[in-house]
């Protein structure tokens, strides 16, 4: 079965976004009533695996192994199989 | 060992860009060195007939995901064994700027209870953001385990140029506290940036460059034999490196980077 995953990888509560503080201050003065903007990245992965348990548990793995660290980064992510 | 049985293994990937510059700090001291591509590395296996590992700057596989994660990855699953017998023996490895980030991402660095499964720090995004190039000062704070600052007395500051983008030192904020005792009781910390008359930093651009917690510039494990930093001693190794050095009665014949680099190989000489 193919699966596609989307995996966000987000800052956690606390750490310094200083990207998104910058690009909220740009948006400010473009004229928009922003409050806080915060940056996080989105890998979409296509992957085989034999049932959405294991695409799941693979997700997961590559999470936590690569794609975060632990230190400063959550990580969400969603399954969906392909058609 | 004598100096010329001593053979320094300088590992490159595609984005190392500071692996010519390193290998001329060794040939300076009249030690071996050779630039040796990680895949040439896995091929052979011949990790351990290296006496130290030096790990360059640059920008490997354009530091995508995190600056140092992939490298950091393939080195875990290619080269795992054989580097935890390079560490376990304790020879000395040393991680700059990108080479630190990989030290780091790999689990080398602190290294508190040896190699970590995962990163136990981070060397985040700089704040304020961008990529700061230029001169900094950063405050020798070893009390004597780290083997690559042997040479250095205890609290002086030395002037070396730092170029990166993600060179923000931290630790969790769940462990911060805690992660800082251990590495200040485990005489991990090494170096912290400074002005020019050894005064911390305290936080404040562009002393301290990236926003570093406690105002760190370069780490060791707990017996001192890997060591990382985000300055750049190979930058700082002859005076014609300095930025004023024309501007100075006398050219000095060295730049405090060389201190580092003396340090590492003294120390291979004596094992």
């Amino acid at each position: 079965m193919m699966y596609r995953a989307k995996i966000e990888i987000s800052l956690k509560q606390g750490h310094s976004d200083p990207e998104g503080e910058t690009t909220a201050e740009s948006l400010k003065e473009l004229g928009y009533p922003i409050e806080t903007t915060k940056v996080s990245k989105v890998y979409e992965i296509t992957l085989s695996a034999r049932s959405a348990k294991e695409a799941n548990r693979l997700v997961d793995e590559m999470c936590r192994r690569l794609l975060a660290n632990p230190t400063k980064d959550n990580y969400s992510f969603t399954i969906e199989e392909m058609q | 060992m004598k100096k010329e049985e001593i053979s320094v293994c300088i590992l490159r990937v595609g984005g190392t860009n500071c692996d010519a510059e390193t290998k001329r700090a060794f040939d300076d001291l009249g030690v071996k060195a050779k630039i040796v591509h990680l895949n040439v590395i896995i091929k052979k296996g011949n990790l351990l007939n290296y006496s130290a590992i030096v790990i360059p700057g640059g920008f490997s596989y354009g530091d995508y995901v995190r600056a140092g994660a992939i490298w950091a990855k393939e080195v875990s699953v290619k080269l795992g064994s054989e580097l935890q017998k390079f560490a376990e023996a304790g020879r000395p490895i040393l991680g700059i700027c990108n080479g630190f980030q990989v030290l780091v991402e790999a689990g080398l660095l602190p290294g508190f209870e040896g190699i970590s499964k995962y990163p136990e720090a981070a060397l985040a995004t700089n704040v304020p953001i961008g990529y700061y190039c230029g001169w900094v000062y950063v405050k020798h704070e070893n009390r004597g385990k780290c083997i690559f600052t042997q040479k250095i007395p205890k609290g002086k500051a030395l002037r070396i140029p730092v170029a990166h983008a993600e060179g923000r030192f931290i630790f969790s904020k769940e462990n911060e506290n805690a992660y800082l005792k251990r590495l200040c009781d485990n005489d991990q910390l090494v170096f912290r940036y400074c002005d020019e008359n050894s005064e911390p930093a305290n936080g404040e651009y562009p002393v301290n460059p990236n926003g570093a917690s406690y105002d760190i510039a370069g780490i060791c494990n707990p017996s001192g034999t890997i060591f990382g930093l985000m300055p750049h001693p190979e930058r700082a190794h002859y005076g014609w490196q300095l930025p004023d050095w024309t501007k100075r009665e006398r050219m000095p014949k060295y730049g405090d980077g060389r201190l580092i680099f003396e340090s590492m190989v003294e120390c291979i000489k004596e094992k």
